[in-house]
């Protein structure tokens, strides 16, 4: 579990450093996309340590889960933008709540450890 | 969780998710700087310049002027020099005084009725276009805008909710239009029936003419040059 902890900030480190210095930049009038992705993105990675948490961690879920929620909530911004309906709302309140709700999960187990 | 595969699919996933995270962090960063402080900060300092060389030239011009003034008293030929005064009085380049009128024109004070247009009711360069061009017709001699000496080649223009005269003065309301000429002429050519301050009343804009014995107008203190313009020479008649 620490090991696999680890491994994931590592992940994360050097994709932000790769992030950081790739001369590829992306055009403002995308990042709300991205944004959007990023939040569910949060979501599936605390979906993640959560399920880790309760024993129930699985690899294709949870991998799955991250691309295709990440894909699923921009398409749903580009949708709403084609309709003039800012449904990148829903996505943005349906994903913080169920972070939350992970988050409290997450809480509970780790004072239970203790 | 399986081992070597788990670890696989962390790393990359936290890839992935350093990869968003970072770059969505500039996109957002760069927007901020790109719309609002680093073009406020270029456009400030394009200003200041401008400003600075203004400031400069118009020091060069009132120099100038001097040099001018002083080439003027030591001229020891009068016919020569009652020729530059009636030269430089004819530019607009020395104050001048005598009898004369004074017109004060101002916005309607009329509280706005919904679904009328506001334009009617202000007063525009038209407005005072057609009054300066009444008075220059009543044989106006020298005509000033709100202490700003109106020559030949000055214009009335509004800009926004003000008036730009002489290419830099920016005037506003209530308008105080001097000139020096017949005061009588003047008054009745303004007043006529169906004349320019009758029309200007229609819409409310108040108007009021004082003829005084002694109206003052400046001198024209703006830029002069002439860029495209050369003599053509006595003889040429076309």
């Amino acid at each position: 579990m620490a090991l696999s902890i680890w491994v994931a900030i590592i992940g994360l480190l050097v994709g932000i450093a790769i992030g950081w210095n790739i001369p590829l930049f992306i055009p403002a009038a995308y990042g709300k996309y991205l944004g959007i992705a990023v939040l569910a993105a949060l979501d599936s990675v605390f979906g993640g340590i959560r399920a880790a948490m309760d024993d129930k961690f699985d690899n294709v879920v949870f991998l799955s889960g991250f691309v295709g929620n990440a894909l699923m909530a921009a398409l749903l911004v580009f949708i709403g933008d084609r309709l003039g309906v800012e449904i990148y709302i829903a996505a943005v309140v349906a994903f913080g709540v169920r972070l939350f709700q992970n988050l409290g999960i997450i809480r509970r187990h780790l004072f239970k450890r203790a | 969780m399986t081992g070597k595969k788990s670890y696989m699919a962390l790393i990359v996933v936290g890839l992935l998710f350093g990869l968003m995270l970072s770059m969505q962090f500039r996109v957002t960063r760069e927007n901020i700087a790109n719309t609002s402080v680093e073009r406020i900060r270029q456009l400030t300092a394009e200003v200041e310049q401008t400003a600075e060389k203004r400031d400069a030239l118009r020091d060069r011009i009132d120099e100038l002027r001097k040099e001018l003034d002083e080439i003027a008293s030591l001229t020891r030929h009068d016919r020569l020099r009652s020729e530059l005064e009636l030269v430089r009085m004819q530019a607009g380049l020395l104050p001048v005084t005598g009898p004369g009128i004074e017109v004060t024109l101002n916005d309607s004070p009329m509280a706005l009725q919904p679904g009328q247009n506001a334009n009617l009711y202000i007063l525009h360069d038209e407005d005072l276009l057609k009054v300066l061009n009444e008075l220059r017709a009543a044989g106006a001699e020298a005509l000033a805008i709100n202490g700003e000496r109106l020559i030949a080649s000055s214009e009335v223009r509004c800009i926004g909710p003000t008036v730009l005269v002489n290419k830099t003065k920016r005037l506003t309301p209530p308008y105080v239009i001097t000139a020096v000429g017949n005061p009588e002429t003047m008054t009745a050519a303004l007043k006529m029936k169906g004349g320019v301050l009758e029309t200007l009343e229609f819409f409310n804009i108040q108007a009021s003419v004082k003829k005084i014995n002694k109206v003052i107008v400046p001198a024209y203190t703006g830029p002069t040059g002439w860029r495209h313009a050369r003599p053509a020479g006595e003889g040429v008649t076309q």
